[in-house]
């Protein structure tokens, strides 16, 4: 069934393909699968065949080093980028994502580094951005500050004084918040953080890590971009490992340590066992 | 085009709690940074959070409040008789300034994109000619024709400036550097030889409507039913919304604050009306409300509207304050950009029409170089930021009210063109610093 096109190891490095089996045992179809995705600018391969599982319910980190991927593969599935070659299975049924439009419409959000919020708009409308809401041609702000004060609630962001001061007056946290909680208004399947904690203290870095994991356990597929280990190994359920464009590991946590992420990261193997873990790395 | 399989939605919904309303302690780190009317629930909290934003350095409407009280004062003492503060010479100094409100608005819009706009002055002149021109005897064009050519003329001028900079990505104070020169030129040959085109006969009726914007007025009761009128609509809307929110439970300005804003509005119009209703004629009596003035004000309240009430103008303010979250969130920001300087010159020809009507005629000596700097001055002083993003139609009355001011007190104090100079510029200079000094 989920046969990649063949690619080229990148020499002798390469564990030995594992068994292509369904990663996940908890999920029998995950909300998206990727086979196969391979993208190239130019002369520059980005991606080769990679394929990936993301469950409902389940946090996946996608760990990398600069230049392995992440990035594009983000930008993949959020529509920025069409892919070469390869094949998108939302919900099971295979989609074609054209623009960041139809990855919405299929409910998937995501929340770049850069959050991109307007700072002299408050939060409601940061959050309604692009999507307002009408009443006979005048923006119906009552209803929009009501459902935003609501998502706000359900994911238990209480630290803002009032949803109506500007983005500008938040906290690196909050506003990760609110980008997160205008990621989630759309009834949203998927999320995916670029860097979430990125440039965030230690109370704030707590606070969007919890946020994390609330989304899963609304039942969110959640995609992490991470190089903080100790973040990916605190809310993750599975883990990606993307080098050099390739996918070289994909299991769930418990077949992971620190030093094994490392060296998946660096080199494409590990030669470690993790106690207590049965599980074989799937590689491409 | 895209082909998706599945359809989107339907995912479950999570279980919402209604948020709950922190208590309000009103600690000085905070009420230093957020608007007072957001976190106050009574009017005394409103005055004690505004007065520590105010030190936090952000003031709100303040510095141009206090500067017209200034201006008013200063001339008020120097001039002659205290003429300044004349019946006759408060409605000739709104004349002058409604050019100078209009245009600051209409320069506003571009000011909000963080752009800027030198060719307004010398457009809003093509607007009064083509007006102008419309009602001569050898076209007899009825007043309000004349009026929307000259707007349709003046928003073709802005598209295609804007069309330029957004297709051909070239920076918005060139292109319009180059419109500030070509319009000039466009001007001198529009006015040809005669060097000027009048509109004060009084045999063709397009001259006397055109002419009559500035100088005829409302019948004083008529005025004074109209005031009544709009202050209890205004206040009415204005009293349901915040009474609404306050019951839903949403953010809302203290009752005391909403009561304070409508009171405001009734004094401010009673104001108005009863100084425009004394008589101020010499021989004749001339008393009542120019029309200019509700002019004006529809132009303020069309735009308000627009600007804080629908979601073209939400868009605007979302382009000036980041572009690139504008565009991710779906926003077609070049084609936004281009409305913003149709809109832009457009209003620019409503100040074009009424400069011609102040004027009695348009002539080859308006300065649009001098028009579009106090434009940029007015909205700048009345709290539009250079930046984009922050910025109301209400900063381009109160700003173009300060500008008008100046050019109507030295103008009485006979202080030649060398002084009106360097003071245009000492007054542009002193706009940008506020705009700077309250970023910091």
């Amino acid at each position: 069934m989920d046969v990649v096109a063949a690619q080229d190891g990148p020499t002798g490095r390469m564990p030995t393909p594992g068994s292509a089996t369904a990663v996940a045992p908890a999920a029998s179809e995950p909300l998206l699968r990727l086979r196969g995705i391979s993208k190239h600018f130019g002369a520059v391969q980005a991606l080769h065949g990679v394929d990936l599982d993301l469950p409902n319910a389940q946090v996946t980190a996608l760990c990398g080093d600069n230049g392995a991927g992440k990035s594009v593969l983000t930008k993949c599935i959020a529509g920025i980028h069409a892919v070469d070659e390869g094949e998108i299975f939302w919900e099971g049924r295979q989609v074609h994502i054209a623009s960041p439009k139809d990855s919405a419409a299929l409910g998937i959000e995501t929340v770049y580094q850069d959050l991109a919020l307007a700072d002299n708009l408050d939060i409601v409308q940061n959050m309604f951005l692009g999507r307002e809401r009408l009443s006979r041609a005048l923006l119906d702000e009552d209803s929009m500050e009501r459902a935003a004060a609501e998502t706000l609630a359900s994911l238990h962001v209480t630290t803002v004084r009032s949803i109506r001061q500007p983005v500008a007056t938040l906290s690196g946290g909050q506003r990760q918040a609110v980008a997160v909680a205008k990621a989630v208004m759309w009834n949203s399947k998927l999320v995916m953080l670029d860097e979430p904690t990125a440039a965030l203290g230690v109370a704030q870095t707590r606070m969007v890590l919890d946020l994390i994991l609330r989304l899963k356990d609304h039942g969110l597929a959640v995609m992490v971009i991470s190089h903080n280990l100790n973040d990916v190994f605190e809310v993750a359920d599975r883990v990606a490992v993307l080098r050099l464009g390739r996918m070289v590991a994909q299991d769930a946590i418990s077949a992971f340590d620190r030093q094994s992420v490392v060296d998946f990261m660096t080199t494409g193997a590990s030669s470690r066992e993790v106690p207590g873990s049965g599980s074989s790395h799937e590689r491409d | 085009m895209a082909r998706i399989e599945g359809e989107p939605g339907g995912a479950s919904a999570p279980v919402f709690a209604v948020a709950a309303e922190d208590a309000l302690d009103l600690t000085a780190a905070d009420v230093e940074v957020i608007p007072p009317a957001i976190v106050a629930q009574s009017l005394g909290q409103y005055l004690r959070a505004w007065t520590a934003r105010l030190r936090g350095g952000d003031a709100g409407v303040l510095p141009v409040a206090l500067a017209l009280v200034a201006v008013v004062v200063v001339f008020t003492i120097v001039s002659k008789n205290h003429v300044f503060l004349s019946a006759g010479n408060l409605v000739n100094l709104f004349d002058q300034s409604a050019v100078f409100i209009v245009l600051a608005i209409g320069e506003g819009f571009v000011l909000l994109l963080g752009e800027i706009d030198l060719s307004i002055g010398y457009v809003a002149a093509i607007g009064g000619i083509v007006a102008a021109q419309l009602v001569q005897p050898s076209t007899n064009w009825p007043w309000w024709a004349a009026i929307i050519a000259a707007l349709v003329v003046c928003g073709a001028i802005g598209g295609l400036q804007g069309l330029v900079i957004t297709r051909l990505r070239i920076p918005a104070f060139i292109v319009t550097l180059a419109g500030y020169l070509m319009w000039f030129g466009v001007m001198i040959y529009m006015l040809g030889a005669a060097g000027g085109v009048g509109i004060t006969s009084t045999l063709w009726a397009g001259q006397v409507g055109l002419y009559g914007i500035v100088y005829s007025y409302i019948d004083p009761l008529v005025a004074w039913i109209g005031l009544i009128a709009i202050v209890g609509v205004l206040g009415t809307i204005m009293w349901r919304r915040d009474a609404g929110r306050r019951r839903n439970g949403l953010v809302a300005p203290p009752m005391g604050l909403t009561m304070a804003k409508i009171a405001l509005v009734a004094v401010a119009g009673i104001a108005v009306v009863a100084i425009c209703n004394v008589n101020r004629g010499s021989y004749l009596p001339i008393v009542g409300v120019p029309w200019v003035v509700p002019l004006v004000l529809i132009v303020v309240g069309t735009w308000t509207i627009l600007l804080e009430r629908m979601q073209f103008g939400r868009h605007i303010y979302a382009v000036g304050g980041n572009p690139e979250a504008a565009r991710r969130a779906g926003i077609n920001v070049p084609r936004l950009r281009t409305i913003c300087f149709v809109i832009g010159s457009m209003t620019a020809g409503v100040a074009g029409v009424i400069y011609c009507s102040t004027l009695g005629g348009m002539t080859t000596n308006i300065n649009g170089g001098q028009l579009v700097l106090y434009a940029v001055a007015a909205a700048v002083i009345g709290g539009t930021s250079l930046s984009g993003g922050r910025g109301r139609a209400i900063h381009g009355l109160l700003g173009g009210l300060v500008i008008g001011a100046i050019y109507n007190g030295l103008y009485l104090l006979g202080l030649e063109i060398q002084w009106q100079l360097i003071i245009t510029g000492l007054v542009l200079l002193a706009a940008v610093s506020v705009d700077s000094l309250s970023r910091k």
